[in-house]
């Protein structure tokens, strides 16, 4: 079943406090050289039938209306999961 | 007049809103987020609480469900639409308000009685505040930032949009200190503090006068009778 994968990020200009604190955490352990951290949001939707390029369009759509929020947040990437890879990996 | 209380799965404080209206005078009609009916309300709350466990974003899939495809089409033709904490982010995403609401600076989760100055009385649910009048109401959020870019933040002031800002402490990072809006129409407003937790005395915050005697957010459901029978 072929997954296509959505990438969100809080916009960069905005302030990230679950970020914000994650980097304080690596601080506080000895990771000085990690200066910041930000974090986003992966969706993996699995699809019934071939990745058409209609399909992208509509998951692209999906992607700025619902599954993030312009005002506070970016699509940073849409592409399809390379399956093979996927599987060499397990 | 009757006024709806949408009840979402993750709603909290419906029954309060519920109670708050029945208290100004007015019939509360529980309403359902799975149904395409209002039931013949005048106007509409969207209650506080966690919809959908704050999901995706706070409110996003809320404002994705059935009813409010009717309250989008009712807040469009001028019913009054009340969105209290939850309710508020559910409006923004509705887009029937602008701005997006984000994690509290802090990272906390924060309650207290909070001071507002009332900014614009032109609306259904603050007509009847004085410009100016300071009130006080609970508040109690984790996502309460109010944030916009710069040109939306100065279009919400020179159009006197901003209907309440914080006093004393900005308690969540919200830009220009806004804790609630109102749209160009005025009949949509929205705002993170609870209205509906001040209308009772012996259940609001304390006052000078006495403990738990504050009914400050009666105001906002007696504002939306007067608005409702002045335009009958």
């Amino acid at each position: 079943m072929p997954t296509i994968v959505v990438e969100v990020m809080p916009k960069a200009e905005l302030l990230d406090p679950a970020g914000k604190a994650v980097a304080g955490a690596l601080h506080r352990l000895g990771h000085e050289t990690i200066r910041d951290v930000r974090i986003g949001k992966r969706f993996e939707l699995h699809v019934d039938g071939e990745v058409t390029d209609e399909l992208l369009a509509t998951v692209e759509q999906l992607a700025a209306d619902m599954l993030s929020n312009g005002v506070i947040e970016d699509v940073v990437s849409i592409h399809v999961a390379d399956l093979a890879q996927a599987e060499a990996a397990q | 007049m009757r006024v709806g209380v949408v009840t979402f799965p993750g709603s909290l404080d419906d029954r309060d809103a519920l109670r708050a209206v029945r208290l100004a005078g007015a019939e509360p009609v529980a309403l359902w987020h799975g149904e395409h009916d209002l039931r013949g309300v005048d106007a509409i709350v969207l209650p506080g609480g966690f919809s959908y466990g704050d999901y995706l974003r706070c409110g996003a899939i809320a404002a994705r469900s059935p009813i409010m495809a009717e309250v989008i089409d009712a807040a469009n033709s001028g019913m009054p639409v009340l969105g209290i904490c939850n309710g508020f982010q559910i409006l923004v995403e509705a887009h029937l308000l602008p701005g997006g609401l984000i994690r509290n600076d802090h990272g906390d989760f924060i309650r207290r009685d909070q001071r507002l100055r009332v900014e614009s009385t032109d609306s259904a649910w603050t007509n009847g505040f004085e410009v100016g009048q300071e009130i006080t109401i609970p508040l109690k959020n984790g996502e309460g930032g109010f944030i916009a870019d710069e040109a939306t933040l100065d279009r919400l002031e020179g159009d006197g949009l901003v209907a309440f800002r914080y006093l004393d402490v900005n308690p969540n990072g919200s830009l220009r200190d806004i804790a609630g809006l109102r749209n160009e129409r005025g009949n949509v407003v929205g705002l993170m503090p609870h209205p509906e937790h001040a209308v009772e005395p012996g259940f609001g915050p304390d006052t000078s006068l006495a403990m738990r005697s504050g009914v400050d957010g009666l105001t906002f459901f007696t504002s939306v009778l007067s608005a409702t029978l002045a335009s009958a």
